[in-house]
């Protein structure tokens, strides 16, 4: 149940989104958001999308989508993603296929590293010309 | 005007084609039956809004009376479109938008490429232009109709009525009259009759691939090319020219 409160915000949100006289296409109700929250998520597996924005560079993880099959997965990506000219290349991972290191486990896998000042290339200086290092 | 030259009519009929089409699909927008496919359909809509402008800024050109793109599209009546019927059809349900793109991509791709190599360099130039994004949505619909076609029971039988309902619209698409003709014998389009072929034999193709029935012959609407339209176009058209007609001349 929703405090007074959070109701009387609600309902003055509601009133406010009604003044706006919105054209019927952008009249989202709360039952169709709803339903396209559950068709998402229920139905269709998420989807990581990478995308390589020049040829020379590596793949970036740009974000992620619901997809029911790769086919669909690249071309939701495609249009979700690379409309503006972002990309050359997408690649489609199966959310579930990625192994992931836990927050829990960052000190042990992570800090041996940073203690070794020997272990970073700091010492060399790079030429301007080299890019992308 | 109907005195002004086929060219004229013909670019209206390329423009208003895309741009019927374009705003129908628009009203999916937030509506789309999952955000990725929400997210689709809109921009197919934009990609078919950007061809219109092309193709009616260059109409304005041809017809010199010096309308823009802008006010050919908010300041005619549904008497001066000169679209298919097809496109202007409501959107019905996911099936019946998917069976109306399906049929309207098919033909359009077909159309582009003939396009192609028009005598007129500039209609030739925008068919280039157009139909790499053509190519994609003949993909992207084809696709869909064979994972509704060839999917559950229900969208089985809805992907079907869909196919019957709108089959009627289907035979405008390669109906030729003066304008045409006219154009013809310049070079700058092709028979329509040629998109025939390769048209059937896609859409076969695709229907057999999603276990859907190919419809039978049947009496065909026609009309939209003249003007003639559905109860539709202008229900359509009081949205979408709500705001120019209101507020003559604003601007965003």
């Amino acid at each position: 149940m929703l405090r007074n409160k959070q109701r009387v915000k609600l309902r003055r949100w509601l009133e406010w989104w009604r003044t706006c006289n919105l054209p019927s296409m952008f009249a989202l109700t709360g039952r169709q958001i709803l339903g396209a929250t559950l068709l998402t998520s229920t139905e269709w597996p998420l989807w990581e999308i990478f995308i390589r924005s020049q040829h020379g560079l590596a793949h970036k993880h740009v974000g992620s989508l619901h997809a029911p099959d790769a086919e669909m997965a690249m071309r939701n990506a495609r249009d979700v993603y690379t409309r503006r000219n972002e990309g050359t290349s997408i690649w489609a991972v199966k959310s579930s296929d990625i192994t992931a290191s836990s927050p829990g486990e960052k000190d042990s896998l992570f800090e041996p590293a940073n203690s070794k000042i020997y272990r970073h290339p700091t010492f060399y200086e790079v030429p301007e010309e080299i890019k992308h290092i | 005007m109907s005195s002004v030259g086929p060219l004229f009519q013909y670019l209206l009929r390329l423009g208003d084609n895309c741009l019927i089409m374009g705003q129908r699909l628009s009203e999916w927008c937030g509506h789309g039956p999952a955000l990725e496919e929400d997210l689709a359909l809109t921009n197919v809509a934009l990609d078919l809004i950007g061809q219109a402008r092309m193709w009616l800024s260059y109409a304005g050109e041809v017809e010199g009376a010096g309308r823009n793109e802008d006010q050919l599209a908010f300041l005619r009546d549904a008497g001066d479109f000169r679209n298919v019927l097809l496109v202007e059809q409501p959107n019905g349900n996911f099936a019946e938008t998917v069976a109306r793109q399906f049929f309207f991509d098919t033909w359009h791709y077909f159309l582009l490429r003939d396009l192609l190599r028009s005598a007129n360099s500039r209609i030739a130039e925008v068919a280039e232009k157009s139909i790499k994004e053509v190519t994609y949505h003949v993909r992207r619909s084809a696709d869909w109709v064979v994972r509704l076609g060839d999917g559950t029971r229900e969208s089985h039988a809805k992907m079907q009525v869909a196919v019957d309902t709108l089959w009627s619209y289907t035979g405008e698409l390669f109906a030729s009259d003066s304008v045409d003709e006219a154009l013809q014998e310049q070079g700058v389009s092709f028979a329509l009759t040629g998109l025939r072929e390769p048209w059937f034999a896609h859409v076969r193709s695709v229907l057999d691939e999603a276990t859907l029935t190919f419809p039978a012959e049947a009496w065909m609407q026609r009309g939209g090319k003249q003007g003639v339209h559905t109860e539709h176009l202008g229900y359509m058209l009081a949205q979408m020219q709500f705001l120019q007609r209101a507020y003559p001349g604003a601007q965003w």
